[in-house]
């Protein structure tokens, strides 16, 4: 039995993975939007790198953060629409494990390419280099969290007309705190505010919080979604 | 309580879409072997009605036991024991349709499932079995997502509108499925407004139930 649901899991994992990456031009949009908005900010700001510096933290997180909201419209749309998301509910397992593993696939996919990409584009934000490693940990813990978290209001607005807007909306307030001890632990590391280990700690923090509540709480909302 | 020794027991089922009432006081029993032919005009809640007997959404009022206890306590064993094709086929369009059957059978079979190939076969899609599912016929599209039956093995089948799409070949083999999963002691409910011969199956005229009873 308990091999079992690791098996289901490990075969949701798979299948997303595999579906996202026939469809990897929805994969690469917001890993290029990522890019974009990093790369327009020493445009628009000017080389300066004092400066750069400065806001190459908040830069840096914020857009990561608009790229995984961005990407969450893709989390549970075509299941939801091509009826395999009716199916999943049926499943013998519980739906919040599989919800779990549908999420991790969505990580992988989204969020892990921008942590792993981050200290290229940090370079053209003339980031400290020490302050690199801090980048990357920081994206690690925070843009699962993110994900997590927006799992929710994604499967609450799915068949929603407008639902994108709605998702963005639900979700910004929630990700507020994650986007302010990421850029702030980042910035600390380049030496502008107190030691980042106290903000890695909380975004762990916050990790295991949406660890816990938040497949579950998508797996009520789907329930609702598709009564 | 002498109704609990039916496979599946509805009674006073009522359901409501948004506000509007749909059919009250529906009643019925299903023993193993037994299947059952769910008509009514459009609009009448027989879809609902699916949804509800397969626990993806609530009626407003009665309730559903299977093996005598109540559908909304037993949850995923519950599940566990249903299959359910809809409106929507469940095809994942951007994998093929083995893969399809393939992740089916890994995310809701527990214990030993029957050979993908062997289903495909069964079928009739074989020689498409390597294809993207997106590029399969409206037809097609169907039977890969009535095989899941055959992958699923699961004693309740939730049909709705299954005959949709399919040719005249492929509706008469449904039928033999449908009265094979019969002998075996499975139950069926069957949405259809098309003729199809199963020997045994039972009507059922939601009509009877409608709104002005409510």
């Amino acid at each position: 039995m308990k091999g079992g649901l690791l098996g289901a899991m490990r075969a949701v994992f798979l299948r997303e993975l595999l579906v996202f990456w026939r469809r990897s031009t929805e994969v690469m949009s917001s890993l290029v939007f990522f890019v974009m908005v990093t790369t327009l900010f020493p445009l628009a700001v000017g080389p300066e790198r004092r400066e750069l510096a400065l806001i190459a933290p908040g830069v840096l997180w914020v857009a990561a953060l608009l790229a995984t909201t961005l990407s969450l419209n893709h989390l549970f749309a075509s299941d939801y629409q091509d009826g395999s998301l009716e199916q999943m509910l049926m499943s013998p397992y519980p739906l919040s494990a599989l919800v779990l593993a549908k999420v991790a696939a969505h990580w992988v996919l989204t969020g892990l390419p921008l942590a792993l990409l981050s200290p290229l584009l940090a370079i053209q934000l003339a980031l400290p280099m020490k302050a690199v490693a801090t980048l990357v940990i920081s994206l690690v813990l925070g843009t699962p969290t993110l994900t997590l978290i927006g799992a929710v209001p994604a499967a609450l607005t799915l068949g929603v007309r407008g639902g994108g807007v709605l998702v963005s909306l639900l979700v910004l307030p929630l990700y507020t705190p994650v986007l302010i001890f990421g850029a702030e632990a980042v910035a600390a590391a380049a030496g502008q505010g107190f030691a980042s280990v106290a903000h890695l700690s909380l975004l762990g923090a916050f990790l295991a919080l949406a660890l816990t509540f938040a497949p579950w709480a998508s797996a009520a909302a789907l329930r609702v979604s598709l009564d | 309580m002498s109704d609990a020794e039916g496979l599946l027991a509805v009674r006073a089922l009522a359901c409501v879409r948004g506000d509007r009432p749909l059919f009250a006081g529906l009643s019925f029993t299903l023993e193993a072997g037994e299947a059952l032919h769910i008509r009514g005009p459009n609009g009448l809640g027989k879809t609902t009605l699916l949804r509800a007997l397969c626990g993806l959404s609530r009626p407003a009022r009665g309730e559903v036991r299977w093996r005598g206890a109540r559908v909304s306590d037993l949850g995923e064993e519950f599940t566990a024991e249903v299959a359910f094709v809809g409106h929507l086929n469940g095809i994942q369009g951007d994998l093929t349709a083995r893969e399809n059957l393939e992740m089916t059978k890994r995310i809701f079979v527990r214990g030993a499932a029957p050979d993908v190939r062997a289903v495909l076969e069964r079928v009739g899609l074989k020689a498409q079995s390597a294809r993207p599912a997106r590029y399969l016929s409206q037809g097609q599209k169907r039977r890969l997502a009535l095989a899941r039956l055959l992958v699923l093995r699961r004693p309740l089948w939730v049909l709705d509108e299954p005959f949709t799409a399919l040719d005249v070949q492929s509706v008469a083999q449904l039928s033999s499925v449908i009265a094979e999963h019969m002998e075996g002691g499975g139950v069926a409910l069957v949405v259809s407004h098309q003729a199809f011969t199963v020997p045994g199956i039972r009507d059922l005229e939601l009509a009877h139930y409608g709104k002005r009873r409510a």
